[in-house]
C-alpha cells in the first residue's frame, strides 16, 4: 500500500538546514495498523506530513498503491489527498460553523458527490461512529470524543486508501482516548489501512506493529501483539 | 456557480458577523449612492437650464448691423448701413444648407414708451415684422386663431398674434380677442390669433409681443427695403458655428464694408452659447463621475481589506479544508464569489436608494411647482447598468488579493495557526 524508499528531507532556518529525515526505507501493507512512535523532534509529524502529501520529500521514493507520488502541484496534491487519504488529527480541525453531518459530507463534496448521497453517505458515517443522534448539532456542542469520532466519519467518508491520524488522543482523557482506539481498531478489522502517530506507549500498544524514529532514521520496526482497547472502555 | 452549498456557504460566511458585514457593505453603499444622485443632480441642473433654451432652434444666430470701423472702396469709416430684403434672398442663393434665413424688423424693445393702444388700455410691446417660418425658429404654441401666413406676406395685410401677456393687459377677461383692432403706433392691425411661449425665461418678456407680416410691418412703418435683423437657422447636421462666416463675408461684400472689420456686421451666435452649456454640463457629468468613483473605490478597498480579515480568521479553516482535498481554485472561487456577493448587494441596495431618493427629489419637486434652474433629476438606465457592471468587477478586484492570500498559504502551514 505505502512504499517508501530512503526519503530525507531537510528544513532551512535561516542559514543552517535542518535534516529532519535522513534516508527512511518504509512499507505498509494493505490492512496494517501502525503506530509512528518517536520523541518529539524525531521527525514523525514530517513523515506524516509527507506521507500526506501535506509536504513534499527532498529526494526519495513514495509510492501510495502503485503511484508515484512526486512533483505535485498544488491541485493534483489536493486531488490525491481527497482519494487516497483520511485525515485525523489531534485538535480534530472540525469546521466550527457546520454541523457534524455537513463536517462529514465535506471530502464528498470536493469529490462531487450528489447532494443526496452526500447526505445519506455522511448520516451512514455518523451512525457507524454512533453519533447518529447528533448529526445536526455543531461541533461546539459535542464533547472531544465525540468530535474525533465525527472526525473520523469525516476520514471514512471518502472512503480512502490510507487513513493517517496524527495523535488522534493526544488532546482526550484516557478513557475517551481507548473509546478511540476501540473505534480506529475497529475500523483496521474491516480491512481499512490505518498510520498513527503518537508518543504514548500504551496506544502505540493498541496497533499492529510500532515503528520507532529517533533523529530522523527508523531504530526500531516491530509487529506486537494487539492489545484491544474494548476491555478498557 | 448557482451551486446551493456554495451559497449556503457564502451566506454562512457573510452572517458570522453580522455588524462588520454591515459596516462594509455601507462603504459600498455609500459609494454608489453618492455616485447615483451626484449624477442625477447634474442631469436635474441639465434638465432646468436646457428648458430655459425652450424649444428654440439651437442651430440658429442672430445677425445685425452696426457701425462701419474702416474706410473702403471711397467710403469713409463710421458709416451706417441696413440689410436690405435683398440680401435675404443673396444668403438663400449664395450660402447651402440653411433651414431658415428669416428677415425680421422690431418696434419698442425693452423699457420701451407704450406703443399698443386699444380703447383706453394702453401698453409697451415688442411689435415684429416677422415671416411665417419664424415660428420654428423661435417656437410658439398658437393657442387661438392662427398664426401669420404666406398670403398675409403677399397681400400685405394688417394683421397681428398677440401674446397672452398683452392680451391679459388690453382685454378684459372673457372678452372676445380675435377679430378686434389694436392700433401699434397709429396704425390698426386686426387681431388673427394668440399665441403663448414654451420657453420658462419667455414668461414674461416672452408672452408680451406681437407679430406681424413683415411686409405690412415695412409698409405701415415706413421701413422700405430695410431689414432690421436676420435669424439664420442651418439644417440639421451643419453647424451655423461654422457657415456664419460665409454668411457674414457675404454680407461685407455686398454692402462694401471691408472685409476685415468685424465691427460692421454684429451677430449672435446661439449655437456657440448651447456648446458652451452643453460643455459644462459634461464637466458636470465628469466630476460626478470622478467624485463617485472615488467614494465607490474607497468602499471597495473596505471590502478588500474585510475580506483579508476574513481569510486570515479562516486560515484553519482553509488549511483543513485543502487537507480533505478542496482544490485551490475552488478556494479561490469561493472568495471571489463572497466579496462579487458582498460588493453587487451593497451597490444594488445603492442603487436602490439613490433611486428612492430621486424619486423623492422629483415628488417634491412636482409638489412646490418648478424651482430655477433645477428639474427632474434622473439617471439613464445605462449609467445604472454601467454602475452595476463596474460593482461586479470592483467585487472581482477587491476579491483578487485576498482569494490569492488564501491559496498562498501552504496546507501544512495553515492547519498550525491557531
Amino acid at each position: 500500500m505505502i512504499e517508501i524508499k530512503d526519503l530525507h528531507k531537510s528544513y532551512r532556518m535561516g542559514s543552517n538546514s535542518l535534516h529532519v529525515l535522513k534516508g527512511i526505507n518504509f512499507s505498509v501493507e494493505d490492512g496494517e495498523l501502525v503506530a509512528i512512535m518517536g520523541s518529539s523532534g524525531s521527525g514523525k509529524s514530517t513523515l506524516l506530513n509527507i506521507l500526506g502529501m501535506l509536504d513534499g520529500a527532498d529526494s526519495g521514493e513514495y509510492n501510495l498503491d502503485g503511484v508515484p507520488i512526486k512533483d505535485l502541484n498544488e491541485t493534483k496534491a489536493a486531488q490525491y489527498r481527497n482519494k487516497f487519504l483520511g485525515f485525523i488529527f489531534q485538535s480534530f480541525n472540525l469546521i466550527n460553523y457546520k454541523t457534524a453531518a455537513e463536517n462529514v459530507a465535506l471530502p464528498l463534496y470536493y469529490q462531487k458527490v450528489g447532494r443526496k448521497e452526500r447526505q445519506d453517505k455522511s448520516i451512514a458515517y455518523l451512525e457507524k461512529v454512533g453519533l447518529k443522534n447528533w448529526a445536526h448539532h455543531l461541533p461546539s456542542e459535542l464533547s472531544g470524543g465525540q468530535k474525533q469520532r465525527v472526525a473520523i466519519a469525516r476520514a471514512l467518508a471518502a472512503e480512502p486508501k490510507v487513513l493517517l491520524a496524527d495523535e488522534p488522543t493526544g488532546a482526550l482523557d484516557s478513557k475517551t482516548s481507548y473509546e478511540v482506539m476501540d473505534l480506529i481498531q475497529k475500523i483496521n478489522d474491516e480491512g481499512n489501512t490505518i498510520l498513527v502517530v503518537t508518543h504514548e506507549p500504551d496506544i502505540a500498544e493498541m496497533c499492529k506493529r510500532i515503528v520507532h524514529l529517533k533523529d530522523g532514521v527508523i531504530v526500531e520496526d516491530k509487529k506486537v501483539e494487539q492489545v484491544r482497547a474494548e476491555q478498557y472502555v | 456557480m448557482f451551486n446551493k452549498d456554495r451559497w449556503k456557504e457564502i451566506l454562512e460566511v457573510l452572517t458570522s458577523n453580522w455588524f462588520r458585514t454591515l459596516l462594509t457593505a455601507f462603504g459600498v453603499f455609500w459609494g454608489i449612492f453618492i455616485l447615483i444622485v451626484l449624477l442625477a443632480a447634474g442631469k436635474g441642473l441639465e434638465n432646468g437650464i436646457k428648458q430655459d433654451f425652450g424649444d428654440i432652434a439651437t442651430n440658429t444666430m442672430f445677425m445685425w448691423t452696426r457701425r462701419t470701423t474702416k474706410p473702403f472702396e471711397g467710403l469713409p469709416k463710421d458709416r451706417r448701413f441696413n440689410f436690405k430684403i435683398g440680401d435675404v434672398t443673396a444668403i438663400k442663393d449664395n450660402v447651402s444648407h440653411l433651414r431658415f434665413v428669416s428677415p425680421r424688423n422690431q418696434l419698442g424693445g425693452f423699457g420701451g414708451n407704450n406703443n399698443v393702444v386699444r380703447g383706453l388700455n394702453t401698453g409697451a410691446y415688442n411689435v415684429y415684422g416677422d415671416y411665417p417660418e419664424i415660428i420654428n425658429q423661435d417656437p410658439m404654441t398658437v393657442t387661438s386663431g392662427r398664426f401669420i401666413n404666406h398670403n398675409d406676406i403677399r397681400e400685405k395685410r394688417k394683421v397681428a398674434v398677440i401674446g397672452l401677456g398683452v392680451k391679459n393687459e388690453l382685454y378684459a377677461k372673457g372678452e372676445k380677442v380675435l377679430g378686434t383692432y389694436i392700433k401699434i403706433q397709429g396704425v390698426n392691425f386686426l387681431v388673427i390669433g394668440t399665441y403663448k411661449k414654451n420657453s420658462s425665461n419667455g414668461n414674461e418678456e416672452g408672452q408680451k409681443e406681437i407679430f406681424v407680416p413683415f411686409t405690412a410691418f415695412s409698409q405701415a412703418f415706413n421701413m422700405g427695403e430695410t431689414v432690421g435683423w436676420m435669424a439664420i437657422t442651418a439644417q440639421d447636421g451643419y453647424s451655423i458655428s461654422v457657415l456664419k462666416n460665409q454668411i457674414i463675408d457675404l454680407m461685407k461684400a455686398n454692402h462694401k464694408v471691408h472685409p476685415e472689420d468685424s465691427r460692421a456686421v454684429g451677430h449672435f451666435d446661439l449655437y456657440e452659447q448651447y456648446r458652451r452649456v452643453e460643455s459644462l454640463f459634461s464637466g458636470i457629468r465628469w466630476i460626478a463621475i470622478i467624485v463617485g468613483t472615488f467614494v465607490l473605490l474607497s468602499g471597495i478597498i473596505g471590502v478588500s481589506n474585510i475580506m483579508l480579515i476574513v481569510v486570515k480568521e479562516r486560515t484553519k479553516e482553509i488549511g483543513i479544508r485543502r487537507a480533505l482535498g478542496e482544490s485551490p481554485w475552488s478556494i479561490k472561487k469561493q472568495i471571489l464569489m463572497e466579496s462579487i456577493f458582498l460588493t453587487l448587494i451593497s451597490g444594488m441596495t445603492g442603487i436602490i436608494f439613490g433611486a428612492l431618493t430621486i424619486y423623492g427629489i422629483n415628488a417634491l419637486l412636482d409638489s412646490v411647482g418648478p424651482v430655477d434652474m433645477f428639474m427632474n433629476p434622473s439617471v439613464s438606465v445605462n449609467v445604472v447598468a454601467g454602475a452595476l457592471s463596474v460593482l461586479m468587477f470592483a467585487g472581482l478586484l477587491a476579491g483578487f488579493l485576498p482569494a490569492n492570500s488564501a491559496i498562498k498559504v501552504r496546507p501544512i502551514e495553515a492547519l498550525r495557526t491557531e
